[in-house]
């Protein structure tokens, strides 16, 4: 078979795993949501066929046999429980290894994972022998012809006074096998005209069954005389194309779910939640609905490629426009249109690119169960800002740093049960995760509600490993990022989870490698906050290109509040102070020229441009602002990684570099510096 | 990357004037030589590598190995040229670009033949230095860019 296409399934079977996942975590805390068993079948049913079909006839079996053992859950006879969850976890598991390795797959595990969840639900392992006895096969209808047939129906008005249910009619259609139902709502008239138990609706089916016309006609055999019925052979294997109006059914099913069940209080006493369930393989025959018509798989890499042309778009653009500026003439017009396009164009290629963090909060859920059975502690996950938007590049990476942050602090950040109680707290433990926009960074926070870190023992284990002097005079805070370095660890033993010093380095290592922070806040017996604080390293933004002395620089401006010239009051005054008054507001100033050390006399009138640092606002006092310019960022060779002051470089219409301002760190330097004037001055006096 | 570990007992090098001496660089390790052009200075970089400039839509930074070897800086003349190199830097191919005061010629030259460089002697820092050469009777010095840069 074609490995393209085997590739196609591999990835639409990863997706459904996820979705069986998340139902199967989701009906953890929801046992009795019908909905997530259904969406669980769903996924586990369309593996199925879609495995079948590709010709991974061992998933196929598996899930077969999986759905099932699982089909007392879905009667409702059985309710989830933990540990059923748990072996569901495993099978999924299994599954995934069986399309993604299917060679290295070791098919007797997966008898064990069925004969465990048949023991769980029928409680007997009586299951069990069968399941040894009878061999794996899908059903044996599959080796019969398949016949796919075009049905319309449609029934008269007054079919719901009548008594008939509708719903179970196409219920009853579905069961003859791979049924795709699309409903036609032309005939619904204006509310005001609407009769409340009248029928309006129109269904038109793909039947792909064996069985012959008659059981068609068998289905409808009571209210023949209530209706029209049409039914069709199709030559075209229709069954494995995907209606694009899937979604029109349920949304149908919902709309006739109102009047149904008005109907229902009087003569046949059915309700139209229990139909929706008893029929859960309505769906199960449509992947996700709508998927395929508004989404196109297109390989990273040739965005990446895209994002560059784009960059060097812009870079020629502005380019352009300087050019334009000086000679003026008809051209300005056409430049202004090429910068409106190219902006527009930037905007759209960078929004293929961001990501919502939800999808890998997501994964965490999974981390979180794993580690709640493992560790014996019960831990509530609380995800919030799922819609913020990163970089998909960036959310890849973050991915191993944060199971680390969450593992640390499942293990040691939450206590066990027993101390939780001892120190009056809720048995479950809490593990936040947070993610938002602040600025031009994205936070990410992960924060637990457990013992806190125990900075006494962080410092000794410091102090003995030989990372701190013995009677230096560090802060608290400094003393915690010690949790960061390699082979670093506090924990007495080593357990299969953590323990050996090397999660926090990975995290360190990589949250430096994206040029972001690490914050850590803790309070004893309260919990620890983790924040990680990432740049928005997007491949363009705007800037405010400003010259330093012979220098050009740019201040992201997403940063910039304001620019205001530096008077000749406060720039002689700043001697003793260096702050403005902006609005009444105390706003403190750097001299760029000083940080960068720059040597000969600044210019006669200096500019500020304030820009917010975190919750802060401070002033930038550069030579000249030249303007707003937009910014394709080149990283900088990790042989400048020792300067933290820029987040990257641009080039400029000229062909020159101008340097990106890394305003935290800049702000963190020059409050350094300051430090270290104040320190001599107090060594001298 | 040391010449000397190569299997080959001639190699394409690179002949570039440098501080009044003569520098051979592995010709596959150069990957342009251009005019000097405006550089952007790197405030708070380390003295060596104060430079940053464009090189067809990269930002790559400019190393004055003068500098590095603790001599005063190269001064920019007619002769002076930027050369772009890729070197390994932690197993990642890095480019680069130094300053070379002069450049000669790309020729064949007898790695077998390199000796070790003397332990004294020399105002250059033995570990930066891959060995000593001969191109026209004269000696040649083979420094070893990934360990100057590590």
């Amino acid at each position: 078979m074609d490995p393209d296409i085997i590739d196609v399934f591999r990835q639409e079977a990863a997706e459904l795993l996820e979705q069986l996942e998340k139902a199967l975590l989701d009906l953890e805390q929801r046992p009795d949501d019908r909905d997530l068993v259904d969406m669980a079948f769903r996924a586990l049913h369309t593996i199925k066929g879609s495995g079948a079909m590709f010709g991974f006839e061992q998933v196929a079996s598996f899930a077969h046999e999986f759905e099932s053992a699982f089909d007392r859950v879905r009667k409702g006879e059985t309710s989830p429980s933990r540990d059923l969850i748990a072996i569901a976890l495993a099978a999924k598991d299994f599954i995934r290894s069986q399309i993604e390795r299917p060679d290295e797959t070791d098919a007797m595990m997966g008898v064990c994972i069925i004969s465990d969840l048949r023991q769980l639900i029928a409680g007997t392992d009586t299951y069990s022998v069968e399941t040894v006895a009878e061999p794996v096969m899908i059903s044996q209808a599959d080796v019969e012809p398949l016949v796919t047939w075009r049905i319309r129906i449609s029934f008269n008005k007054d079919v719901l006074i009548n008594g008939s249910n509708p719903l179970l009619l196409l219920a009853e259609l579905r069961d003859l096998g791979e049924c795709q139902l699309s409903v036609d709502t032309s005939a619904i008239p204006l509310l005001d005209a609407m009769e409340p138990a009248a029928s309006y609706l129109r269904w038109e089916a793909l039947l792909t069954t064996t069985h012959p016309r008659a059981a068609i006609y068998d289905v409808f055999i009571f209210v023949m005389d209530d209706m029209e019925l049409d039914i069709q052979q199709e030559i075209v294997a229709a069954a494995q194309q995907v209606p694009p109006n899937v979604h029109q059914v349920e949304q149908a099913e919902k709309t006739y779910a109102a009047p149904a069940s008005v109907i229902a209080a009087v003569p046949a006493g059915n309700n139209s939640n229990q139909i929706e369930s008893s029929s859960p393989r309505a769906s199960a025959e449509s992947r996700a609905p709508g998927k395929e018509s508004s989404t196109i798989r297109v390989p990273a890499e040739r965005l990446d490629e895209m994002m560059d042309r784009v960059g060097e778009l812009v870079i020629s653009q502005a380019r352009l426009s300087q050019l334009t500026s000086s000679n003026g003439g008809g051209t300005k017009s056409v430049a202004e249109d090429i910068e409106r396009l190219t902006a527009a164009l930037r905007d759209a290629m960078m929004g293929i690119r961001m990501v919502p963090i939800g999808s890998l909060f997501g994964r965490f859920r999974r981390l979180i169960h794993d580690l709640s059975r493992d560790l014996g502690k019960e831990i509530e996950l609380v995800t919030e800002g799922e819609d913020t938007e990163l970089d998909k590049t960036m959310i890849e990476k973050l991915a191993d740093p944060l199971v680390h942050i969450i593992r640390n602090s499942a293990d040691h950040g939450l206590e066990n049960p027993e101390l939780r109680a001892a120190a009056g707290k809720a048995p479950a433990g809490r593990i936040n995760l947070i993610a938002r926009h602040a600025g031009a960074e994205v936070l990410i926070s992960v924060n637990d509600d457990g013992r806190g870190l125990d900075t006494e023992r962080i410092r000794a284990k410091a102090e003995e490993q030989g990372l701190v002097a013995a009677n230096a005079v560090i802060s608290d805070s400094e003393i915690n990022q010690m949790i960061f370095h390699p082979g670093f660890s506090t924990a007495r033993e080593v357990s299969a989870l953590s323990g050996r010093g090397v999660g926090m380095d990975v995290v360190k290592r990589t949250i430096d490698g994206m040029r972001g922070k690490i914050d850590i806040a803790t309070e004893a017996g309260r919990g620890t906050q983790i924040t990680l604080r990432l740049p928005l390293t997007l491949a363009i933004i705007e800037g405010l290109l400003v010259r330093v002395a012979e220098g050009r620089y740019v201040i992201p401006l997403t940063a910039v509040e304001e620019c205001v010239e530096l008077s000749e009051l406060d720039d002689t005054r700043s001697e003793g102070r260096s702050f403005l008054n902006i609005r009444g507001d105390l706003v403190p100033f750097l001299r760029l020229r000083e940080l960068f050390d720059e040597s000969g006399a600044p210019d006669v009138h200096q500019k500020v441009v304030i820009v917010t640092v975190g919750d802060t606002r401070v002033g930038l006092v550069v030579d000249q602002i030249i303007g707003s310019h937009q910014t394709v960022i080149k990283s900088l060779s990790k042989l400048h990684a020792d300067v933290p002051s820029f987040s990257g470089a641009t080039i400029l219409g000229d062909g020159t570099v101008a340097l990106i301002l890394d305003v935290l760190h800049l702000v963190a330097l020059g409050q350094g510096r300051e430090a270290h004037k104040k320190s001599a001055i107090l060594e001298y006096a | 990357m040391m010449l000397a570990a190569e299997d080959h007992q001639s190699q394409q090098v690179l002949m570039l004037g440098f501080a009044g001496e003569v520098f051979a660089v592995e010709a596959r390790q150069v990957r342009e030589i251009l005019d000097p052009v405006p550089v952007t200075r790197v405030p708070g970089a380390k003295p060596y590598l104060s430079c940053i400039l464009n090189v067809r839509g990269k930002v790559i930074p400019l190393a004055d190995l003068r500098l590095r070897f603790g001599m005063p800086p190269a001064s920019i003349t007619a002769d002076s040229r930027f050369i772009v190199l890729e070197i390994y830097i932690a197993d990642e191919p890095t480019t680069i670009g130094i300053v070379a005061d002069k450049v000669y010629e790309v020729t064949e030259l007898n790695t077998s033949a390199l000796q070790k460089a003397p332990p004294v002697g020399m105002r250059w820092q033995p570990e930066f230095i891959s060995g000593i050469g001969k191109w026209h009777d004269e000696f040649i010095v083979v420094p070893n860019l990934s360990r100057i840069f590590n």
